[in-house]
């Protein structure tokens, strides 16, 4: 069964301009235990649909249609106590940006025991867990490192105590956000090997995002692809990165010489802009920059199976099969 | 904690020396000589000889700063040109009341405006956000001595419900409060306005910021993200503002303590500038200058309290 399953998620933000049509009809799968990664270029709708998962959306976000099944509930019908209760026990988060993450003005042993207050352990015993998690992610010197603040920390090792919060619950689901774009590449490395560690022991479902094409590579099981609010492709990492069925997975994947090991660790960029999500084009919403428009594009194509758990919604893959 | 506590006091050291030296040079830069403008014209022949002895005006002029630090500190501030009683003593009995006027003032109008802005930024643009904005900008403009008036007018005059002159009999702890209502009012009302508007704004800043965001990931109650994670954060840029703020609540201190005949700092300044009673204006204004240097200090220690990285320098 799967952790996490989105089926037909609409999320809009209502802007001067009118809605701007952040996500559009998204569907996809986290299985129990996988990791599974999202890459798409800025502003195609990771975030906002991070947000909706765990409903932390700004004000003017309003979700249209869609269910974000999380262990067979959704999430999406259930009240904001019951939501309270699933975050940082079920769902944990870890952010973009390290530098931001933490309260600057509490130490990090006082945030990691806050974020226990469900737990009925004592307060030595809550030190004792933060102080285990901080060794596991591979801070030297954890029991003193707790009545640090956040600023005595460089970014990784901050990077490296969301980590340990985000697992100390031992959740279900851990949803990542470009967790190391903000890192140098060495500290990327180790740290999602790190969390690959952890991953294994817990046991839980991973959503990863990221720009880096070699780290989605080498981190997950399943890949998902987006473009301008919708999913384009998805399947194993190793169907779409070796036989990548949508134009748009092909030309992230050609702009990259050395292909999976990338050494360029920004997403590559293809020419063209992602379309205005306020008023969107009719057909499909990747005809603009797309090498292999042809006549059936005008209508909007559908996921169609490329392979076994492979899908991409392009016309091509039907196109393919008729001919 | 305590190496940033003793750094802002020596800190704090300098600037009162400067201020102080400043003080002194101006007196000695009015026009006319330095002992008649300090003892004024009524002044007789023999204190005019005893106070140039004693400020050794022929002197080099730091030399004479030199000696007037001494004097200072050993509590010399020269003697009441007309009571003959020493100038600190009279100063050193008006200090308390303009002390406790002003910090009952910004402590009810601080707690008050830090639970109206706190308000206001959680329930942003509701009814009650955009009462307490008219509200506070009304207030923040209507200045002390114009509530002093009214208040006076209206509360002590027509409806008799607190009194309208002076500071209660002393050791009378209920009738001294009883005459502090009135005028902590008219210097507070204010700074209910303004502490409100800026614990909005900043608390609003802090609220979005990506901390906050974590805590709402981690499912911590809203009660502690507020008060716990972001109140203390937003209050900074406040206790700064009241630190530097003490000049106009000295400053609103005179006014009220003026309407209210209220025993003050403010009134002996007044009073002993229309009797031209030079020591003991410079006392005076020497006391308000250690007032205020004192508050700006504290509230960096209070700052560097509530924030680790004011501690340490970053
Ligand atoms: N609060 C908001 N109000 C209006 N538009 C928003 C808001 N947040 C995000 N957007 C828009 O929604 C789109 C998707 O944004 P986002 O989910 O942040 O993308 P990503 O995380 O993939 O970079 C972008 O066009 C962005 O400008
Ligand atoms: S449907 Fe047409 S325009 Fe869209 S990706 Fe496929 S070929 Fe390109
Ligand atoms: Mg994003």
């Amino acid at each position: 069964m799967a952790v996490l399953d989105i089926r037909g998620l609409s999320v809009g933000y209502s802007t001067p301009r009118g809605e701007l049509r952040a996500l559009r009809d998204v569907s996809m799968m986290v299985p129990e235990g996988k990791i599974v990664g999202i890459v798409g270029e800025s502003g195609c709708g990771k975030s906002t649909l991070i947000s909706a998962i765990i409903r932390l959306m700004a004000p003017n976000a309003r979700v249209g249609a869609g269910e974000v099944r999380f262990q067979g509930r959704d999430l999406l019908a259930e009240t904001e106590a019951q939501m309270r209760a699933l975050r940082g026990t079920q769902i944990s988060m870890v952010f973009q940006d390290p530098m931001q993450t933490h309260n600057p003005v509490l130490t990090v042993g006082r945030q990691m025991m806050d974020i226990q207050y469900r737990e009925r352990l004592s307060r030595a015993e809550k030190r004792q867990r933060a102080e285990r998690m901080l060794a596991l992610v591979g801070i030297p010197d954890p029991e003193a490192r707790l009545n640090q603040y956040p600023f005595e920390f460089s970014g990784g090792m901050r990077q490296r105590i969301a980590i340990a919060m985000a697992l100390m619950a031992k959740p279900a689901l851990l949803i990542a956000d470009e967790p190391t774009t903000a890192l140098d590449a060495t500290l990327e490395v180790q740290i999602i090997k790190r969390l690959r560690e952890l991953q294994d022991e817990i046991g839980c479902g991973v959503l990863f995002i990221s720009h880096h094409l070699g780290v989605i590579a080498e981190l997950c099981d399943e890949v998902v692809v987006m473009y301008a609010g919708e999913v384009v492709e998805t399947g194993s990492v190793r169907d779409v990165f070796h036989a990548p069925a949508h134009p748009y997975t092909r030309a992230l994947l050609e702009c990259d010489p050395g292909h999976i090991k990338v050494k360029t660790r920004a997403l590559p960029t293809i020419p063209g802009n992602i379309p205005d999500l306020v008023n969107l084009p009719g057909g499909c919403i990747f005809a603009d920059r797309c090498e292999r428009r042809h006549a059936a594009c005008a209508a909007r194509p559908t996921m169609a199976l490329a392979g076994d758990g492979h899908r991409a919604a392009c016309h091509l893959i039907t196109e393919r099969e008729t001919a | 904690m305590l190496s940033f506590i003793f750094k802002r006091i020596g800190l704090a050291a300098v600037i009162t020396i400067l201020a102080v030296s400043s003080l002194f040079l101006i007196v000695h830069m009015i026009p006319g000589d330095p002992v008649s403008t300090m003892l004024g014209p009524r002044a007789t022949p023999e204190m005019r000889a005893a106070l140039e002895a004693r400020m050794g005006l022929d002197k080099p002029l730091i030399a004479q700063i030199g000696l007037f630090f001494a004097n200072m500190l050993r509590g010399d501030l020269g003697m009441d040109v007309f009571s003959n009683r020493p100038v600190s003593e009279i100063v050193l009995g008006q200090v308390p009341y303009t002390l406790v006027l002003i910090l009952v003032s910004i402590t009810w109008s601080a707690v008050l405006g830090i639970a109206l802005g706190s308000y206001s930024a959680i329930h942003r643009n509701s009814l009650g956000d955009r009462l307490t904005g008219i509200l506070s900008v009304s207030v923040i403009a209507v200045p002390a001595f114009v509530v002093s008036l009214y208040s006076l007018l209206i509360f002590a005059v027509k409806l008799q419900w607190f009194p309208a002159i002076g500071a209660g009999d002393a050791g009378n702890w209920g009738d001294q409060l009883h005459h502090l209502v009135l005028p902590s009012l008219a210097i507070g009302l204010s700074w209910v306005g303004y502490i409100a508007r800026l614990v909005r704004a900043s608390m609003l800043e802090v609220m979005g910021e990506g901390h906050i965001r974590t805590a709402r990931a981690f499912g911590l109650p809203e009660r502690q993200i507020v008060f716990g994670y972001a109140l203390r954060l937003a209050i900074l840029p406040t206790v700064t503002v009241i630190g530097v703020g003490m000049g106009f609540l000295l400053s609103a201190a005179v006014f009220t303590e003026i309407v209210f005949s209220r025993p003050g700092l403010g009134k002996l300044v007044i009073d002993s500038i229309t009797t031209r009673n030079y020591p003991v204006v410079m006392g005076s204004v020497l006391f308000s200058t250690l007032i205020f240097v004192a508050s700006t200090t504290l509230a960096d220690i209070v700052n560097a309290i509530l924030d680790p990285r004011i501690r340490a320098g970053k």
